[in-house]
């Protein structure tokens, strides 16, 4: 399609609209109220431009370019006086009431306000007279308002409700007193409340935690990082500034998270800046002052030569470290650092998404399914990206109906949501415990896992998989599983979720039933599974022995050393078998950035670099390896976990690693070693990469103050630290054009500070970025393999006299260890030590709610908090899972009660 | 040779002019206001520090020697918890002064900052605050600026409106 835009013959996509069309051809055109993701509204009449009837009209008329869609021989005028005019007259009626704030506004510097009040030239105030104003709200720790910005766009209220399921920010009053909050102070609810930082144009919605250590945009020093909040690795940028990591911001990527974060990955970063930190090698419990790096290394290598060593891995570590690791202890010698039942989960979802023919979808894929099954997921809790993505994929059915009967363009938002109004495609939950998803979902069951699992099974089965029959079920099940088979067999894209999160394997065995059985039919669902932590499928892929038995091996004096890998053993088997673990360990070799419990226990420690300090390659739940670079040169002798295993290698003399010294290095020694992972050579550009003999600067070019940063410790400047394992430098200099995506250290473009210069970035609006998104996928589908049911359903749930099966139960704050270090999020944490009850079983037991119980597993006692819940069935109990000093931390598990 | 004897004769009538030559440091030259010497953040009439931190000076700053961090006070007044220019390397173009604003950062009249120690170059907030408006008296940025501190709540800035009642829909 060719639209002539002031004279000038453009080719254009159809399906878009005209400001669509202008950014993604490169043009600047100002606009407030639109949002590539949020579609268009036609409210702030900002995006104005000519159009006219034909080549000789020259009069031509104003529309507003995200209303209009792209037609064949369309001409239009961007630079038309009249046209001109009218942006700088809307802009300059929206800054009447600006206040004179930009100096204290947080926003400043990466204002889309700012830059679009440039752009259309409204440089001076002709407004004279009195400004409205607005009392601001306290809205948690997360988010600042300062509602006397407001340009009243509408973004916020559209992202926040209608995109993300938020209840609890509105719009109050009317005319021009519209305001934008909550009805009285409060922490904002959603989970994605602090996209609103980015959303929203202005500086009415700031983040909070930046506020904290406010440093501008163009101060900071930014690396391409990857989120470690959880397993689906949303993509972030990481800024730094005097040797602290400020703020975490979204780093656009097509096929993963899009525009948005949520809670936990945008604000979990405080842990970097912990005065908790390890920060030089020391001997424990007795060594005097610090050390020398050397002396650890010779005493580590020394130690290595003689004992017997194992190590234990971690999925909070990189691929990259802990395959330096493997290989310094020898294959047989590593094991997993995940609680047995993190490891059973994890291998099984492994083994399903490897042999299963069955794709796994990216999360943007997953936004666009047209109809959803959660099996035994809280996806809100376990993967909370992936339920703003469920979110969208429950609007798609609708969505398309609509647009198929009255003609719309998909971006006329508030068109199609009149048009679709409370219709919703199917969705079906099924969870032990209420979701935040359940208000869209056609049908939710609850009950126990394995009741639930079954369920799932008889779906499978009606859908024509191999299984042994499902008995038992009352006719109000069985016709739910009819009913679900139907709307999954009628879907175009139907995906199934399962994961982690109800901790039983059956249910991811369900979910893999259910998609294979329709990919049986000659469907094409999709399968996603949920996984613990960021790396749990990298460390999988790897492989390695379990760790129960790491501590036979111990406990059977086979070995006497211990490696630990960035891990808190005590949060991975409950806390009598990690004091066993640890009695019978001479050494202990702890690599880690955090002091916590097994740090307690280490003989030596080693500062390992957070993701802020560190290059490393992460695998998320979709089999994606991601690479994340280090921001900032670290304090004291921290240093990449990897380069400790090497540099102790070296010591050692281990000879597959040997002459191993940077990134480039180990990851050539770990796909060689690993046929699987060879893609991963392609995940990035080498450390020679560069663009016209350049690096990629890590910091932006107004970057300030670098010669007096450090100045009161020494006028003359030190030289610069030089990276030798990425393309990036520690600098400002460097190539100043587009990088390539993979090393996109901030987004920026000339005349757009904001954040929305991503759409400089794009092949398409809303699209991949040039050169395609980041991130290698690992795993196919085994297309041709056949579909490997799992035959046997699990038995009906039965109480056992006595006992209460433990149930993990998952949050966004609290669950993730990490995370926890950062004050607000610790603050709205889940409850602890809190053991959830169905009443009729605190009944039956005699118990008075809030009263301690003691629950018995494995010989060993504990006790917890008795909360009533009936949603738990009888002989259910949950507890808030990973909470810091949680007394029960392998879950599922079968326990003993007291009163 | 007459034109060297000119010469002589012009060069020897110029001891009886006025002298331009300063007898410095015994006599001090009369600098104008806006001679750009040493920098100062100065404070405004209520006598609270002006600078509130905003980074504009530093970015502006062609040879990076400002530093800073922002920092808020419980009162909501934002400045700069540490403030530190480096003098060494400081050219005294008043872009700074030029970005500044609040009128916080001034360059005043005063260019005698020779060291012997280059480290001694280097001021620290405590150097560089003074007790004084500099050339700008009267202007005090929290009296323009919508943001609430202490004693100046919403809808008290000048030109401003008292705060809308969200509760209200009269029109
Ligand atoms: S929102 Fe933007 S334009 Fe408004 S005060 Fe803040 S930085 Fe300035
Ligand atoms: S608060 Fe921000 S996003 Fe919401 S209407 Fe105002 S300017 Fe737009
Ligand atoms: S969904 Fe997971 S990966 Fe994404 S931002 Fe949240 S915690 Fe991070
Ligand atoms: S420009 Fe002025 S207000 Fe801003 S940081 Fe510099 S001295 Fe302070
Ligand atoms: S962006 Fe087009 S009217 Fe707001």
């Amino acid at each position: 399609m060719t639209i002539y835009i002031d004279n000038k013959p453009y080719e254009a996509k159809p399906g878009k609209n005209l400001l669509e069309a202008c950014l993604e051809l490169g043009l600047n055109l100002p606009y407030f109220c639109w949002h590539p993701a949020l579609g268009s509204v036609g409210a702030c009449r900002q995006c104005a431009v000519k159009v006219f009837k034909d080549e000789d009209d020259k009069t031509g008329r104003l529309v507003m370019g995200c209303m209009e869609p792209v037609r064949d021989n369309l001409r239009l005028s961007l630079e038309d006086p009249g046209a001109k005019a009218f942006r700088e007259q809307v802009i300059g009626w929206l800054m009447t009431n600006h206040p004179h704030d930009c100096a204290v506004c947080d926003e400043g510097g990466s204002c889309h306000l700012q830059d679009m009040t440039v752009m259309t030239g409204h440089t001076y105030r002709n407004y004279r007279f009195s400004k409205r104003t607005y009392e601001n709200q306290d809205l948690g720790p997360f988010l600042n308002h300062e509602m006397n910005r407001c340009i009243q766009c509408y973004r916020c209220v559209r992202f926040y409700k209608d995109y993300a399921g938020g209840k609890d920010l509105n719009v109050f009053a009317a005319h021009n007193h519209v305001y934008f909050g909550r009805c009285e102070s409060g922490r904002l609810e959603s989970e994605f409340s602090g996209n609103l930082a980015e959303v929203c144009p202005t500086g009415v919605f700031t983040d909070k935690t930046l506020k904290s250590h406010y440093t501008r945009k163009w101060d900071m020093t930014w690396a391409p990082s990857v989120c470690q909040g959880c397993s689906l690795g949303c993509n972030t940028s990481a800024g730094e500034r005097y040797g602290s990591l400020r703020q975490i911001a979204n780093r656009y990527n097509g096929e993963v998270n899009g525009y948005f974060l949520c809670d936990r990955g945008r604000y979990g970063y405080e842990f970097v800046n912990s005065d908790q930190r390890i920060l030089q090698p020391a001997f424990r419990p007795h060594s005097n002052g610090t050390v020398n790096k050397e002396h650890v290394l010779d005493q580590v290598a020394a130690r290595l030569k003689n004992g017997r060593t194992i190590g234990i891995g971690s999925p909070r570590a990189s691929l990259e470290s802990n395959f330096a690791l493997k290989m310094l202890v020898g294959e047989d010698n590593f094991y997993l650092g995940m609680s047995d039942s993190d490891h059973d989960l994890t291998s099984l979802a492994l083994k399903i998404l490897r042999d299963g023919p069955v794709r796994t979808p990216s999360l943007q894929e997953a936004g666009e399914a047209d109809a959803v099954f959660i099996l035994g997921e809280d996806l809100t809790n376990t993967a909370p990206m992936l339920a703003l993505a469920v979110r969208q994929a429950v609007r798609r059915k609708p969505e398309a109906d609509a647009m198929g009967q009255i003609h719309l363009a998909e971006w006329q938002d508030a068109a199609v949501r009149e048009a679709v109004q409370e219709d919703r495609g199917p969705l079906f939950i099924f969870n032990t415990l209420p979701t935040k998803l359940d208000e869209l979902a056609e049908a939710v069951q609850r009950g126990a896992p394995e009741q639930l699992a079954r369920l799932g099974f008889a779906v499978a089965q009606q859908l024509g998989a191999d299984i042994a029959p499902i008995t038992g079920l009352t006719p109000e099940e069985t016709a739910l599983a009819g009913k679900i088979a139907a709307a999954l067999l009628a879907a175009e894209r139907p995906l199934i979720i399962g994961g982690y999160g109800s901790g039983c394997d059956h249910m991811m065995k369900a979910a893999a039933n259910v998609a294979w059985a329709l990919r049986q039919k000659g469907r094409n669902p999709l399968l996603s599974l949920t996984l613990p932590e960021v790396n749990s499928l990298g460390l999988e892929m790897l492989g390695g022995h379990r760790l129960d038995t790491a501590i036979d091996v111990l406990r059977q004096g086979e070995a006497d050393t211990v490696i630990v890998l960035e891990n808190d053993l005590y949060r991975r088997a409950d806390e009598h078998l990690i004091d066993e673990f640890f009695l019978h360990a001479q050494e202990v070799i702890l690599i880690d950035h955090l002091y916590n419990r097994t740090a307690e226990k280490a003989t030596v420690l080693l500062p390992a670099g957070t993701f802020a300090e560190a290059d490393g390659t992460v695998v998320n739940n979709e089999g994606r390896a991601q690479r994340y670079y280090q921001v900032y040169v670290p304090k004291g002798d921290v240093q990449e976990s990897w380069r400790w295993c090497l540099q102790i290698a070296e010591g050692a003399q281990v000879q597959s690693l040997h002459g191993l010294h940077n990134l480039d290095d180990i990851d050539w020694a770990l796909t060689t070693g690993m046929p699987s992972l060879a893609s991963l050579q392609h995940l990035a550009p080498h450390a020679d990469f560069r663009i016209n003999g350049q690096r990629i600067p890590r910091e932006p070019h107004r970057y300030s103050g670098r010669t007096a940063m450090q100045a009161n410790v020494n006028v003359s400047e030190p030289k610069p630290a030089e990276d030798d394992d990425t393309p990036l430098s520690f600098t400002m200099e460097g190539y100043r054009g587009e990088p390539p995506a993979p090393l996109i250290p901030f987004f920026w473009s000339p005349g757009w500070n904001s954040v929305q210069s991503v759409n400089k970035y794009q092949q398409e609006i809303g699209g991949h970025l040039h050169g395609g998104d980041p991130g290698v996928r690992l795993l196919e589908p085994h297309v041709n393999g056949g579909a490997p049911f799992f035959h046997e359903a699990p038995d009906t749930f039965v109480p056992i006299p006595g006992h209460v099966h433990i149930m993990p139960v998952y949050h966004i704050f609290g669950s993730e260890e990490l995370s926890m270090y950062t004050p607000g999020i610790a603050k709205h944490a889940a409850d602890f030590c809190c053991l959830y009850l169905n009443p009729d079983d605190l009944a039956q037991w005699n118990i008075t709610p809030g009263n301690w119980v003691t629950v018995e597993t494995d010989h060993h006692t504990c006790r917890l908090v008795a909360t009533a819940n009936h949603w738990m069935p009888r002989g259910l109990a949950g507890v808030n899972a990973g909470l810091p000093q949680s007394p029960v931390v392998d879950l599922p598990v079968l326990a003993k009660m007291q009163a | 040779m007459f034109s060297l004897l000119r010469s002589m004769w012009l060069v020897f009538l110029h001891m009886f002019h006025k002298r331009e030559t300063y007898q410095y440091p015994e006599e001090k030259a009369p600098l104008p206001a806006r001679w750009r010497g040493r920098i100062a953040l100065t404070r405004d009439p209520d006598g609270g520090e002006r600078c509130v931190g905003c980074y504009l000076c530093a970015a502006a700053c062609p040879v990076d020697c400002i530093s800073l961090q922002a920092a808020e006070a419980p009162d909501g007044r934002r400045y700069p918890g540490f403030f530190r220019i480096n003098f060494s390397r400081c050219i005294f173009c008043g872009f700074c002064e030029e970005a500044c604003p609040t009128y916080a950062i001034q360059l005043l009249p005063d260019f005698e900052m020779a060291e012997y120690d280059r480290q001694n170059l280097v001021y620290e907030k405590e150097d560089l605050l003074i007790n004084s408006q500099g050339k700008y008296p009267g202007y005090n940025y929290y009296r323009v600026a919508g943001m609430a501190i202490a004693g100046k709540d919403k809808g008290e800035a000048r030109h401003e409106e008292p705060p809308v009642n969200v509760r209200s829909l009269l029109p």
